[in-house]
């Protein structure tokens, strides 16, 4: 059995993962540069640490919160969406890069006059994840085995994982993923085609929020702490990388690339010194540098070998 | 819809129609009229504005001024291109665009897209309504593959169709539009002699089915032999418009030919 730090990082993962899904729609199916698309996420984190902590003493239970995170970054991604959908290409992406970097900057100032979101120290004390009675920030026995607390968040950030990708493999099989793929391929043949290029550009842009909405509230539920440094434009960065990796707008590819990229990063953290002292007897370079050092390698060779993603 | 009755034989009815781009004149008050069922053609030498017409009557370029009537409905030559795919105006393009990385099947599923009305619930739930009609969007491209002589299997990707098979693909596609009005540019070029006779005969299917064909060509003897009225355009203008037996002694396309392309009279079979 893999130790509590391991499945941490896999609960992690699949927040990424979650993300990595969502900006898959935006920017492997509908072909649209985001490179804010970490603010949807910062959206859902903080919609669900202002209605569960004691930061405006609202407490109010994760099945509604949850939803509301959703709802709230697809209102921010359509009213995003809706002015700046009409620009191509570059000038799409530095509008977008412009509005991830807005809302970080909203965040980081929104505690004066009133104090809404603490400013850069953040909202701490969120409520745990219940599911009814049942705390996932607990340790609980069941049938016998001892499940701590990132296997409870394991199981489910696992459940809604698997729920994203039946909705992208349901989309991507259909007469709107089509849309979406014709628009990516060729937006005038799009057009001619008789598609509302706008709306359906649009659409993808709300599914895509909604997808990074929810990771939010997971994260935030999960983390039980958030603060606007979570939510740069090298995380947005991090997550179009896995699509990238995995070869746009394929969903495997894409789980492949968030796994590749989150989880071997901290294989090399733990696994860089031990295999020095088996290797040489001593560590000879710093774990922490050979760390990105291999990282970024892994990185060129997949580019080199798979330009096309994995 | 309007009570007034209107004796309309016309389907397609331009006039006035004007583009420039900067100090460019691309069209300068065209007016013409196709009827419904006719093969017409446009021909004119190089930068005429042939494919400039198409784009406004697509709604991917927006006319400076003029207007048309297609169907009994007036548009004003700014309209959005889905409104007039909408309308029953469907177009292939000089510069072949396919969904590249899309398969055979898939380029015209998509055409089907605005005559379907799948959502987001819809292809979440694959309820029953769904999926009848993912069916026959499923049934419509593979007949219409056929329809066109596409015999690869339907799952080849369309960049990797030979370049006569990507000409009939776009062809296919705009036809499961449910098109009124098929408007082809350039559709021969780059065809062999076989593949442009069987274009040919496709034509003649597609018009025999009722569906009105508007048709761009270089290929004068083609054309000619082809289309029921024939239009040239000159520059910005349009110089001519008659029958073909007409167009081919006509004296201003003759100049027009002669005067700015190194095409005799006798290979351009005029
Ligand atoms: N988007 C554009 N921007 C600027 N000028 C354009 C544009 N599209 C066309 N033109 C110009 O308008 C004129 C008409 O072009 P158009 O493509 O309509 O000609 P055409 O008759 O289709 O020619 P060809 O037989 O070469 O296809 C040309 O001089 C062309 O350079
Ligand atoms: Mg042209």
């Amino acid at each position: 059995m893999l130790g509590r730090g391991w499945i941490r990082i896999i609960d992690f993962a699949l927040l990424y993962i979650m993300l990595a899904l969502g900006l898959n729609i935006v920017v492997g199916y509908a072909g649209l540069l985001d490179l804010g698309y970490i603010a949807f996420f910062a959206v859902g984190a903080y919609c669900y640490a202002l209605l569960g902590s004691p930061q405006l003493g609202l407490h109010l239970p994760f099945w509604i919160v949850l939803p509301l995170c959703a709802l709230l970054a697809c209102f921010f991604g359509m009213l995003l969406g809706a002015p700046t959908l009409r620009l191509r290409g570059d000038n799409l992406a530095i509008v977008i890069l412009g509005f991830g970097e807005i809302i970080r900057i909203f965040l980081n100032n929104l505690n004066a006059p009133i104090n809404i979101t603490n400013g850069p120290q953040g909202i701490s004390m969120i409520d745990p994840i219940l599911i009814g009675e049942f705390s996932l920030s607990d340790m609980h026995e069941l049938f016998g085995l001892t499940f701590p607390s990132v296997h409870l968040h394991y199981y489910l950030f696992l459940f809604f994982t698997l729920l994203v990708i039946v909705i992208s493999l349901r989309l991507e099989d259909s007469r709107i993923g089509r849309a979406w793929m014709a628009i990516r391929e060729d937006e005038v043949a799009a057009k001619a085609m008789g598609i509302n290029t706008h709306n359906i550009k649009l659409l993808a842009f709300a599914m895509g929020a909604i997808f990074g909405g929810l990771a939010g509230g997971l994260f935030a539920g999960f983390q039980g702490f958030v603060s606007p440094e979570s939510f740069s434009l090298t995380e947005s960065i991090t997550v179009l990388r896995m699509v990238v990796i995995g070869g746009m707008g394929n969903i495997k590819g894409v789980l492949l690339g968030g796994i590749l990229l989150i989880v071997l990063p901290e294989a090399l953290r733990h696994g860089s010194g031990p295999a020095q002292q088996l290797l040489f007897g001593k560590t000879l370079i710093d774990p922490e540098s050979l760390r990105l050092l291999l990282f970024g390698l892994a990185l060129i060779m997949v580019m080199l070998w798979r330009p096309a993603g994995l | 819809m309007t009570t007034s009755v209107k004796f309309d034989i016309n389907l397609l009815e331009l006039s006035g129609v004007a583009k420039h781009f900067g100090g460019l004149s691309a069209l300068s008050n065209i007016s013409l009229h196709i009827r419904p069922r006719e093969i017409y053609g446009l021909i004119g030498p190089n930068g005429a504005g042939k494919t400039t017409l198409f784009n406004i009557l697509t709604g991917l370029f927006q006319a400076d001024s003029g207007r048309f009537t297609f169907n009994n409905t007036e548009y004003s030559g700014r309209c959005k291109p889905h409104v007039l795919a909408q309308a029953g105006i469907a177009l292939t393009f000089q510069n072949i665009r396919l969904f590249a990385n899309m398969t055979a099947l898939e380029n015209v599923m998509v055409g089907r897209h605005l005559r379907t009305s799948t959502g987001i619930w819809g292809a979440l739930t694959r309820n029953a309504a769904a999926r009848a009609e993912e069916h026959a969007i499923v049934q419509q491209a593979r007949d219409l593959l056929s329809y066109v002589g596409i015999d690869r299997p339907h799952n080849t990707l369309a960049k990797n169709l030979s370049y006569g098979e990507q000409r009939r693909l776009e062809i296919a596609r705009a036809l499961a539009t449910d098109t009124k009005l098929l408007a082809l540019d350039e559709p021969a070029a780059g065809m062999n002699a076989t593949e442009t006779e069987d274009l040919k005969e496709l034509l003649l299917i597609i018009r025999a089915s009722g569906i009105t064909v508007l048709l761009i060509e270089h290929d004068v003897k083609f054309i000619l032999g082809l289309c029921d009225r024939v239009a040239v355009l000159n520059y910005d203008k349009k110089i001519a418009e008659d029958i073909p037996e007409k167009i081919r002694c006509d004296p201003a396309v003759i100049t027009a030919y002669l005067g700015t392309e190194p095409i005799t009279p006798a290979q351009a079979g005029i």
